[in-house]
């Protein structure tokens, strides 16, 4: 051990628990560096990157970046809004140009599901799928799981509660198998119109009432409600959503015990969570950022490792 | 074996008072236990210093070089990382790196990149146990060192420490038959 099973990462469900126990190791290193007085590490000074986001993103977009700027990596970044795919050119003939200008690794976000595993069937670089649809996005899910092992120690035998639209979420579904795959119990909530039907077939359980959903879990994991990828109205209003399954200070001050806040981002203020939740010391949404890079630098540098020169 | 325990502590009692003869009273000085290995050897050191010779408040840390080697992707088997601890900053500081055993000196060579992250030391001293000096690759040499040997590159010197194998020595063993059957494999 201490090499990762895949030469890609395009979803957890792909990984295995040894895997993830490596990527955290490695990831706990990179948290140590990025505290230095210089953040900065040379180990893949003669890799190249392409960052291609043909969808878009702050966050994840510049973690990845820092990421491979503290290694030492060379950058190139692509969106696709500035890009000749509105020419017409085919996912695979622009990653192939990308590529034939000698780049190593591909992270790629793309608003299809299966991206990222049809380019590592297609073209000869290492990919790490940083969302595809709402298919997976591993790397907030490992840095979702870095950061409560952190926090509590341990993933194993933690409950967690992922609240939200569980349906659009390629968050939820990647935090469902990184969790599982760790030995946690994993609830989901939310409108029943945005829990798919067969959610059970991954072992979680469905909790529509968030108040029992909370006295359950140790971990409440607060999604966005994903209106760009709703073409229905899958709920009443906003604000009704917000009545039901927002989580607001009196909620959890009326909660027996302390549990962890987290939510990937875009926080939308007054919807999902109210600011002084998000801004309280239960709440490790900032702590989820600063570990993205951590894990992020973990994820490319075990990749990297295994392209030889 | 090349040194029984005997011999290792008269060796780590010289080390110390060499120490003590340049770094009198240590007060600008740190000491940096390379990782994994010379960590051990690192730990001695600062024992001597603190209980036979009374030196308080020795600023120590440990090193680990693994993101700063020169092999990355180029070594057979995947490089493992350790901790890196040192909660000091090293600017103007004279640092003395201890490792175990100083072989081709390219470990050195990358503590010396490592150590910037923390600042820019005054001045870098090296000590190491054992100085195979014939089997250098970069002009590196230790300030401080236990003993001189003359091994071939297919020996391997290992250190043994009383915390890890349950006695101190050093010993000369030929490179691992192990090693040597994969590889005429791989050939075959």
């Amino acid at each position: 051990m201490s090499e990762l099973s895949v030469n890609h990462l395009l979803g957890i469900k792909y990984l295995t628990p040894e895997d993830i126990d490596l990527i955290f190791k490695t990831a706990d290193h990179f948290k140590e560096v990025i505290n230095r007085p210089i953040k900065k590490v040379p180990s893949l000074r003669d890799i190249t990157i392409a960052n291609l986001f043909f969808e878009n993103s702050t966050r994840t977009r510049l973690s990845f970046e820092l990421a491979e700027k503290r290694l030492s990596a060379d950058v190139i970044n692509f969106s696709a809004g500035s890009s000749s795919v509105s020419k017409g050119e085919t996912l695979i003939d622009t990653v192939n140009n990308i590529l034939a200008m000698k780049v190593d690794m591909v992270v790629m976000r793309h608003p299809n599901p299966g991206a990222g595993i049809f380019l590592s069937k297609n073209v000869n670089a290492s990919i790490i799928n940083a969302g595809d649809g709402t298919h997976e996005h591993p790397t907030q899910a490992l840095l979702d799981s870095y950061s409560i092992r952190e926090k509590l120690g341990e993933v194993k035998g933690k409950k967690v509660v992922i609240v939200g639209d569980i349906l659009h979420s390629r968050v939820a579904l990647s935090n469902i198998f990184a969790l599982k795959l760790q030995g946690a119990e994993v609830k989901v909530c939310g409108p029943k119109t945005l829990i798919p039907k067969y959610i059970q077939s991954l072992g979680v359980g469905v909790e529509t009432n968030l108040i029992k959903a909370l006295e359950w879990c140790d971990v409440a994991n607060m999604l966005r409600v994903q209106n760009e990828r709703m073409e229905i109205s899958y709920f009443p209003s906003t604000r009704e959503y917000t009545q039901q399954f927002g989580l607001n200070k009196e909620i959890l001050n009326s909660l027996d015990k302390e549990i962890v806040v987290m939510h990937p981002g875009p926080i939308n203020r007054g919807v999902e969570i109210t600011s002084d939740v998000a801004d309280s010391k239960q709440a490790i949404i900032l702590d989820q950022v600063q570990n993205g890079v951590a894990i992020r630098m973990a994820v490319i540098y075990l990749l990297a490792s295994k392209i030889k020169p | 074996m090349l040194l029984n325990a005997k011999e290792i502590n008269i060796i780590l009692h010289r080390l110390a008072c060499q120490l003590i003869e340049d770094h009198p009273g240590f007060e600008n000085t740190v000491i940096i236990g390379i990782q994994p290995r010379g960590v051990f050897l690192a730990d001695r050191i600062i024992k001597l210093l603190q209980e036979e010779f009374k030196i308080k408040n020795i600023p120590y840390g440990h090193l680990d070089i693994t993101f700063y080697r020169d092999d990355f992707r180029r070594s057979d088997k995947p490089l493992e990382a350790n901790k890196t601890k040192i909660d000091f900053i090293v600017e103007d500081k004279q640092v003395i790196f201890i490792d175990d055993v100083l072989y081709t000196g390219r470990s050195i060579r990358a503590a010396l990149t490592a150590i910037q992250s923390f600042g820019r030391p005054k001045e870098i001293e090296l000590l190491t146990l054992i100085d195979r000096r014939f089997s250098r690759h970069l002009p590196i040499q230790p300030d401080y060192n236990g003993r001189q040997v003359d091994a071939i590159n297919d020996e391997q010197v290992k250190v043994h420490w009383k915390e890890i194998q349950g006695e101190d020595a050093v010993y000369l063993l030929p490179k691992e038959n192990s090693a040597a059957v994969s590889g005429k494999q791989k050939k075959e």
